[in-house]
């Protein structure tokens, strides 16, 4: 049975959740929270283990060029594993960020193209505010209509992406229709550092200190703990969650963007199936699907992961179609870790138990 | 239409049943009766408008071709169906119908006779079912997270073992069976009508079917009474493998192309058509017949967008749109009987039940 060893971890987890800092507390919180950063040491082995075996192979791997390029391409997956998490840990998902990337990104692209004149700031932040907005459907329907969350987005993913390509119409807008200043964005350094890279670690830093610290960052974790009981705490949980989705669909508006700078072809098609490289590094990342533990760190840990691999995979000299096989693969020894793991916390937990209460 | 099979399940009471002590349940299953009603109006009305409306809509070739379109969700329905009455998900079957094809053109390719792939197909289709029903039953895994994993393992394990190429040499015999029509009817839609009989049955009429049904609206409940949650479950994960190599077999021989993206997204078509045909996505409740008719239903309303000349991607926002809706609609209209029942109650002047 799943239940009782599952619910004395979440009952841990929520106890840790709803008393940060708490220096009273039980020594569960001490054990749970080690856990967790075996979990996220775990990632960092795994991509210690991944950079030195390919670079053995071949050195050029970890030259300056190829890390920067690994941190191009994992900046837009994690921005997106970030947002992904603060659904996630509320017991959600939302499987329509894809769509909502292709939406924003086709959106800020043909303003780019066809009205010159826009300030760049103000197309970046329209795609934002595009991107909230669909999320506020998402959040909407989740919260407020009580529609299951994986219904629900598995239904806008399409809808949105409909919506793409009504707009779109088959136009494919191209980097010299751009303004040279908006792709510089995308090709950019700052002191040697990918300028999008950047910007995911900011917004990743961000988000972490929030969920972390604030009161609502530790209300999520509490409403995917135990949505009931996080109703009898008070916790406006209906607010909280349309507000996770809300951030969520931002930050893929903001991924759009990132999309178009950095590869200045766009069309309807854009981030097509990258729903799942998402929710992958999340659940890699150590983001329990069911909510209520896991961190932000863990999931961009996750995305630089998956995406490194991709990076090695061409090194080595894998064929790239095996790339799918192996994110599904990761997902599920992940998940199965997890599970594991949360079996001997529990006995663990219960063992304490037991022996505090002699 | 194996839809106008009469469901003949113990959990529809008759209607006069209501204040007594199976009040809830009765007006449940009444909301499954009304949704089931509603879809086939929707459905009936749907294909009134067609048939005037749009050109061909009516011509028995395109009929035959509407049929035969939804063959392969149809099969994968039928288990879909019984998965999310028993609480759980099966994101994977599109998956396992490509890698089930890619295996058919790679066996082919290497010489064996079709006779002897297809077997093979089915039984790749019956192992890929039976890992997602391990994980699920055996380490106690969330169906959605370990079919969302294997949904991406399956296909891109078909990927790696056919790469991108097309195999469109199979045999004419096979092909042209799979394309064969009665009159309007295609071979394949009788072969859909005697799996759907089958698996009505299995749901409505025998033990195993009031046990899903029971697991599906409490696991525990159901432990306890009895019913062997973890083998049923491994059990119907375990067909729902065998379910999509079967639509893999029709859906390569439709095509005479046996690719390894064949059928990508499909997944979302099955789950919506069971959605929308009543089943709860919370388990326990739901009918075949309404499947069916949700099948025939999105069926028709691709069809007759397809022949008014609207582009793919908006038939995808209104499969999506669908989906929603179908979810949307019932859990709108709770709340709205809620808050009648409230306001009348108050106005009786609050009687205590």
């Amino acid at each position: 049975m799943s239940g009782p060893e599952a619910e004395v971890l979440r009952d841990a987890g929520a106890a840790e959740a709803a008393l940060p800092g708490g220096p009273g507390a039980p020594n569960g919180r001490g054990l749970v929270e080690r856990v967790a950063r075996v979990r996220e040491l775990g990632i960092v082995v795994a991509l210690v283990a991944l950079f030195g075996v390919t670079g053995a192979v071949n050195p050029a791997f970890l030259g300056f060029d190829s890390l920067r390029d690994i941190l191009l391409n994992s900046a837009i997956i994690a921005m997106l594993a970030v947002g992904q998490t603060l659904v996630v840990v509320t017991r959600n998902v939302d499987l329509s960020v894809s769509s909502i990337v292709g939406l924003a990104a086709f959106g800020g692209a043909v303003i780019l193209a066809d009205d010159p004149g826009v300030p760049i700031p103000v197309v970046i932040a329209g795609c934002v505010l595009l991107g909230a907005l669909c999320g506020a459907v998402n959040g909407l329907l989740v919260g407020v209509a009580k529609v299951p969350a994986l219904v629900a987005t598995l239904g806008t993913l399409y809808a949105f992406r409909g919506i793409d390509f009504a707009v779109a119409g088959g136009r494919q807008v191209n980097a010299a229709d751009m303004p040279e200043a908006f792709l510089s964005l995308g090709s950019g350094s700052v002191l040697g550092l990918p300028l999008l890279a950047l910007v995911a670690v900011v917004v990743l830093l961000a988000v972490g200190w929030m969920m972390g610290n604030l009161p609502w960052g530790r209300e999520l974790y509490a409403i995917g703990s135990n949505p009931d009981a996080a109703v009898l705490a008070g916790i406006r949980v209906r607010r909280r969650v349309v507000t996770a989705f809300v951030v969520n669909g931002a930050l893929a508006g903001l991924a759009g963007v990132m999309w178009a700078a950095r590869f200045g072809t766009v069309d309807a098609t854009v981030a097509t199936g990258k729903e799942l490289d998402v929710i992958a590094a999340v659940v890699v990342g150590g983001v329990a699907i069911f909510g209520g533990s896991g961190t932000v760190y863990g999931a961009a840990l996750g995305a630089l992961l998956l995406s490194s691999i991709t990076s090695a995979l061409a090194v080595l000299r894998v064929d790239a179609l095996a790339q799918t096989a192996i994110n599904g693969a990761l997902l599920i020894a992940a998940i199965v870790l997890d599970r594991v793991l949360a079996l001997r916390v529990a006995a663990a937990l219960r063992r304490r138990r037991y022996r505090d209460a002699r | 239409m194996p839809a106008e099979k009469p469901a003949r399940s113990p959990e529809t009471p008759a209607r006069s049943a209501e204040a007594t002590a199976e009040g809830a349940f009765g007006r449940l299953t009444g909301l499954a009766r009304r949704w089931e009603g509603l879809i086939l109006v929707l459905l009936v009305a749907v294909m009134l408008w067609a048939s005037f409306a749009v050109d061909g809509f009516a011509n028995p070739s395109n009929v035959s071709f509407l049929l035969l379109d939804t063959t392969e969700i149809a099969i994968m329905a039928l288990t879909m169906t019984l998965v999310i009455v028993a609480a759980e998900i099966d994101l994977s079957v599109a998956s396992t119908l490509g890698l089930s094809c890619a295996v058919l053109g790679w066996l082919w390719n290497a010489g064996l006779a079709i006779e002897t792939i297809m077997p093979i197909c089915l039984l790749v289709g019956a192992l890929c079912g039976a890992v997602n029903g391990l994980l699920v039953t055996r380490l106690g895994l969330p169906s959605l997270a370990v079919t969302i994993g294997t949904f991406a393992l399956y296909r891109g394990l078909a990927y790696v073992i056919l790469g991108d190429q097309a195999v469109a040499d199979l045999p004419p015999a096979y092909t042209g069976l799979a394309t064969q029509t009665f009159g309007p009817i295609p071979l394949v839609t009788v072969l859909v009508a005697i799996l759907a009989a089958l698996a009505a049955v299995v749901l409505h009429a025998t033990g195993l079917g009031r046990s899903i049904f029971a697991l599906g609206s409490n696991e525990e409940a159901a432990f306890f009474a009895g019913v062997r949650v973890k083998r049923i479950k491994f059990w119907l994960f375990t067909a729902s493998g065998v379910f999509a190599s079967l639509a893999s077999l029709v859906y390569t021989f439709r095509y005479a192309s046996a690719r390894a993206d064949n059928g990508v997204g499909l997944e979302l078509a099955v789950v919506a058509a069971v959605l929308l045909g009543g089943v709860s996505i919370f388990g326990g409740r739901g009918s075949l017949p309404g499947v069916l008719m949700a099948v025939l239903l999105l069926g028709v309303v691709r069809n007759a967008l397809i022949l008014a000349d609207v582009a793919n991607e908006v038939l995808n926002f209104v499969t999506g749109l669908l989906l929603v809706a179908s979810v949307l609609a019932p859990n709108l209209g709770a709340v709205w009987r809620r808050r009648t029942t409230r306001r009348s109650v108050r106005l009786e002047g609050n009687t205590p039940r």
